[in-house]
């Protein structure tokens, strides 16, 4: 039951930190960046190439690879999302933009690394299993969902108690208010896909170590569980999803223990469903973010 | 093409001029002693599965040399003439029409891939010219498509029980545990050619779970197999998977064994599961390891021509060694029907893949064997 636990808590780690991103650009922009997974990929690559081809320690490359993944945000922001800014229909024609963003980063990522699995060189990370209550832990484990609340909180710290944070919250409140207030709107929105993409980067590099792959269409598996979990947190609330993204890793978990994994899918689903039926705006309702 | 084709047409006059003294090998009449034995080998040399086509060549041509070396079919010579099907069901039925009208062979081996069997083959059926493949593992669309279509390849359906077996002789596990991708057509058969297998060796399936293939996390489900103490770990993936699941069963703390279907069958599995591969079990059609006098005999021969061979020399070669031994069984009669006729009493036949016998629906029946991983390299389990 312990080892289960941990085995839930580890993968909501993942969700949470990928998420997590998913929001804050929701959060501010009302916008879902259907691209973010693809940054969770790239990232991955990216961290890989310092590694495998630089022999960068993995502690190195990684606050390296979080400022790539984040200048790839703001590519994606110039790119995929300013041009249609200010449209009435901006909501969807930025989903679907996203969406093509999505396609070219995964096709480019093919184009370098190929389809192949690929893997950290083996001992990137010193994978000693520790023995805790009965159940096995790996060093890797801890390190990796000790670095993902270090990122959740300072991530939280930093909406909350900088002024990069207050005008991040003006802006999702109201752009034309915080413009009014004389906040450089588009500085603000760019430094949120930053702080999005970096986020998602990092979850990239987390997930391609723990799992040992790293393919172009990686993405795929965490995507549809993310935007299962900024559902279920509330939309747009960081700590909705940061406490989504736990619950939804261990309610997978203990349906494949308790039903068999046939209805992992399932019962996730279902519990979002649920969820979205008693209280239609999620967790922690969708302007937390504002308040933060 | 436009300057290859004289030197072709060129060729295939000198080809038919060298035969003009020969008998035209046609439609299924019976040939006098010491005749020729034309076959047509439709490899692929070229193209995706070029690496393949030429491991097969080595067999065929060896296997060839051999048999026309011990004139063990008193005078009949085998003229092989192997033709590139490009790794493609164009090419491949272009080859074959060939083999059929112009080269008039008496038997066709090939095609390399079953894809490309299931466009060719049924032209040999029509025409009535028997088919023996080497290397097709798709259990079905291949000796089904008519009573022409021969194999001396196990299926896939073959290879993993016997895996299993064998495996169980050598560990001895009563119970085991199953972990395959549920969203597949090949891991889902190849799950359900297990749980078959499980239950005829009378082993208790103890715990089944599942994966998607676009899962990367498998701890859930190696954590609640682990729980119920399997004595072997029995997995149906893909490569791709299957390095995941491995090293994750592995840092999970499962030291048991772990067995897995053909989808192991890659240098990428090893590759990605790096030391976690180190023991996992898989099925192979060529016990390399076998000691038997044919087996000895054939490594033997590849050494003198510096081929190192693998389970497709093996396999090209126990292929002449099956229409020799039917031209035999046929009273040394070559003809089409004859040879059709004669496979099906290829019985118990020596050959490297081990005693050769065909099942009545023509496809291969011998022992297939079991690999190891051992130093990063898949090995033979020695019985």
């Amino acid at each position: 039951m312990w080892q289960q636990a941990i085995n839930g808590v580890f993968l909501g780690a993942i969700y949470a930190l990928f998420a997590v991103g998913y929001a804050l650009v929701f959060g501010v922009l009302d916008i879902l960046n259907l691209a973010h997974q693809a940054v969770f990929a790239v990232s991955a690559f990216i961290a890989l190439a310092f590694v495998a081809e630089g022999h960068v320690p993995l502690a190195v490359a990684l606050p390296v690879v979080l400022v790539a993944a984040g200048l790839v945000g703001i590519g994606l922001e110039r790119v995929a999302f300013r041009p249609l800014r200010g449209r009435s229909d901006s909501n969807i024609s930025g989903l679907i933009s996203s969406l093509a963003a999505a396609t070219i980063l995964e096709a480019v990522a093919l184009q370098i690394w190929g389809p192949d699995v690929q893997r950290f060189p083996i001992g990137t990370f010193p994978d000693k299993p520790l023995r805790m209550l009965g159940a096995t832990v790996s060093a890797l484990q801890l390190t990796i969902i000790g670095i993902s609340v270090v990122l959740m909180a300072g991530l939280t710290t930093l909406l909350r108690a900088t002024r990069l944070g207050r005008q991040i919250r003006a802006v999702a409140e109201s752009p034309r208010a915080a413009r009014i207030l004389g906040i450089d709107v588009d500085r603000v929105i760019a430094w949120s896909f930053f702080l999005s993409s970096a986020l998602g980067g990092a979850a990239g590099v987390l997930f391609g170590v723990a799992f040992n792959s790293v393919s172009p269409d990686m993405g795929r598996s965490v995507e549809l569980k993310g935007l299962a979990v900024i559902i279920l947190g509330g939309m747009g609330s960081i700590a909705g999803a940061v406490i989504a993204g736990f619950a939804l890793g261990l309610v997978e978990v203990f349906t494949v223990v308790q039903l068999g994994s046939s209805w992992r899918d399932a019962v996730s689903f279902g519990v979002l469903f649920f969820v979205l039926l008693v209280r239609p705006s999620g967790l922690l309702g969708r302007a937390a973010i504002r308040e933060a | 093409m436009r300057s290859g084709r004289p030197i072709l047409c060129a060729a295939l006059f000198a080809l038919a001029a060298c035969k003009g003294g020969s008998e035209p090998a046609g439609g299924g009449g019976a040939q006098a002693k010491g005749g020729t034995l034309r076959i047509g080998a439709a490899l692929s040399m070229t193209g995706a599965a070029a690496t393949y086509g030429q491991s097969q060549k080595n067999g065929l041509q060896a296997a060839t040399e051999e048999v026309n070396g011990a004139n063990s079919l008193q005078g009949i010579k085998i003229d092989l003439v192997v033709e590139d099907d490009a790794t493609s069901k164009e090419q491949g039925i272009n080859v074959f029409q060939r083999f059929i009208n112009t080269d008039k062979v008496n038997v066709i081996i090939g095609p390399t891939l079953s894809t490309t069997a299931t466009a060719a083959d049924p032209l040999a059926q029509q025409a009535k010219v028997p088919v023996l493949a080497i290397s097709n593992t798709s259990p079905t669309g291949i000796t089904d498509i008519g009573d022409y279509i021969w194999r001396d390849s196990l299926t896939e359906a073959q290879v993993v029980p016997g895996a299993i077996k064998k495996a169980k002789g050598k560990i001895g596990f009563k119970n085991a545990a199953v972990l395959y991708g549920n969203d597949d057509v090949f891991t889902k058969a190849g799950y359900d050619v297990m749980k078959k297998a499980l239950a005829d060796e009378n082993v208790n399936v103890v715990e089944t779970q599942t994966f998607a293939k676009p899962d990367r996390d498998y701890s859930a489900q190696l954590t609640a197999i682990k729980a119920k103490n399997p004595e072997i770990l029995v997995v149906s993936a893909l490569a791709d998977n299957a390095s995941g699941i491995v090293a994750q069963a592995r840092q999970l703390g499962y030291a048991g064994p772990i067995l897995g279907g053909n989808g192991f069958n890659s240098p990428g599995f090893i590759k990605n599961a790096g030391p976690a591969a180190e023991g996992v079990l898989v099925g192979t059609s060529w016990n390399s390891a076998s000691t038997a006098p044919a087996n000895a005999r054939f490594k033997e021969l590849m050494q003198k021509r510096g081929v190192n061979p693998d389970q497709f020399t093996a396999q090209a070669y126990s292929g002449i060694l099956v229409v020799a031994e039917a031209v035999r069984k046929a009273g040394y009669k070559t003809g089409r029907d004859d040879i059709k006729n004669a496979f099906a009493q290829v019985k118990d036949l020596d050959t490297p893949l081990g005693k050769f016998s065909f099942t009545p629906s023509r496809d291969a029946q011998h022992e297939p064997a079991v690999q190891q991983v051992k130093n990063g390299k898949f090995e033979i389990v020695e019985q």
